[in-house]
């Protein structure tokens, strides 16, 4: 059993502005948890993860691999996110390095084919579009979980980035709801991409029907 | 926090900047020093990703000039440990970052690379 990361330096205040973990960001944490031994297994030496929000989930990776094994790369284009990651990783004992940018942006041109480890809790949640194109340039709360059509708006521009990032053992988690159309998802990877993946946990929590995609390259025995 | 690990990482990424546009070039930096648990698995692991004359030339513009100019094929414990320090140990606390290639500026405040771009500056 890991440890849920400590969360407690985090006040009200930072939850105005920043995304208060729930069952989406605990449901990641299980799949991590659940994956653990072939996490390890694999050795990741670069982790990064999109939209870290409060650095809840990549704290709990960190404690799943070792603070000291790999490098915590942390992105959100939230100032105060950026800030609550670094803390929250202080307050676990795992260094996160947090990037105020868009997706992987800065990221890219350095990272082609090198991450071991990706993560992502997008905003997942049906609206229209424009209130999602408005609410990532606000660049506040609001950008945790607007999703515009089908929920899928800032998921799919990730999704295009993935094959790119990910090293030769590496792999995706993602999060998403029955809306986003999960088959469909996996769909796109592999036709686009040649990339394959699984669903490694789902479950029902309040209104939503919660999903993680494990998206990896190669066959079966991942 | 900006440590050179991150900064090694980090290229500009203005629309239409594609050449010369990594290393970023430190400008107007406070560093602070902080100590890190020393990892060699890590470091063995790490190196092949490292663009050595970046990093070379990032830490000299800290202050730094235990780093050797070319990479040396033997790790031992005392080059590790030099490669440690300066990767893991120097954190930039505020200044910038600026491209060499199109000279935009990125902002470090609270050892936070803001990378972000306006709009009309996105690839």
């Amino acid at each position: 059993m890991i440890p849920t990361p400590d969360l407690s330096h985090l006040t009200r205040k930072d939850y105005e502005h920043v995304y208060e973990p729930a069952e989406d960001t605990f449901i990641l944490l299980d799949a991590l948890e659940q994956d653990a031994e072939y996490l390890r297994s694999v050795r990741p030496k670069i982790c990064l993860e999109i939209g870290s929000g409060s650095g809840c989930v990549s704290s709990f990776l960190g404690t799943v691999l070792g603070g000291t094994c790999s490098l915590y790369l942390c992105t959100d284009i939230n100032p105060h996110a950026t800030q609550c990651t670094v803390r929250t990783g202080k307050q676990n004992k795992v260094e996160l390095n947090a990037v105020l940018a868009s997706f992987a942006d800065p990221l890219n041109a350095r990272l082609r084919g090198s991450v071991d480890v990706l993560l992502f809790n997008p905003p997942y949640v049906p609206t229209i579009g424009e209130e999602a194109t408005e609410a990532q340039s606000s660049a506040d709360i609001q950008g945790a979980w607007a999703g515009g059509e089908d929920g899928m708006q800032v998921t799919n521009r990730l999704l295009d980035m993935v094959e790119s990032l990910l090293s030769s053992n590496g792999c995706f988690y993602l999060v998403a709801v029955k809306q986003n159309n999960v088959p469909g998802i996996q769909a796109k990877m592999l036709q686009e991409y040649g990339l394959h993946s699984e669903v490694v946990l789902h479950r029902r929590a309040g209104g939503e029907h919660l999903f993680v995609i494990k998206i990896f390259r190669g066959s079966s025995d991942q | 926090m900006v440590r050179l690990i991150t900064h090694n990482l980090l290229a500009c990424h203005v629309r239409g900047c594609n050449s010369n546009n990594f290393p970023l070039q430190f400008q107007d930096v406070q560093i602070g020093l902080r100590e890190a648990e020393f990892n060699p698995d890590f470091l063995r692991g790490f190196l092949p990703k490292i663009e050595w004359n970046a990093l070379v030339g990032a830490a000299r513009q800290l202050g730094d000039t235990s780093l050797p100019e070319e990479q040396p094929s033997m790790l031992d414990d005392d080059f590790l440990k030099t490669l440690h320090h300066v990767l893991l140990e120097i954190h930039v606390e505020e200044g910038a970052m600026v491209c060499p290639n199109c000279k935009h500026v990125y902002p470090i405040s609270n050892g936070i690379p803001n990378m972000l771009l306006a709009e009309h500056e996105i690839g």
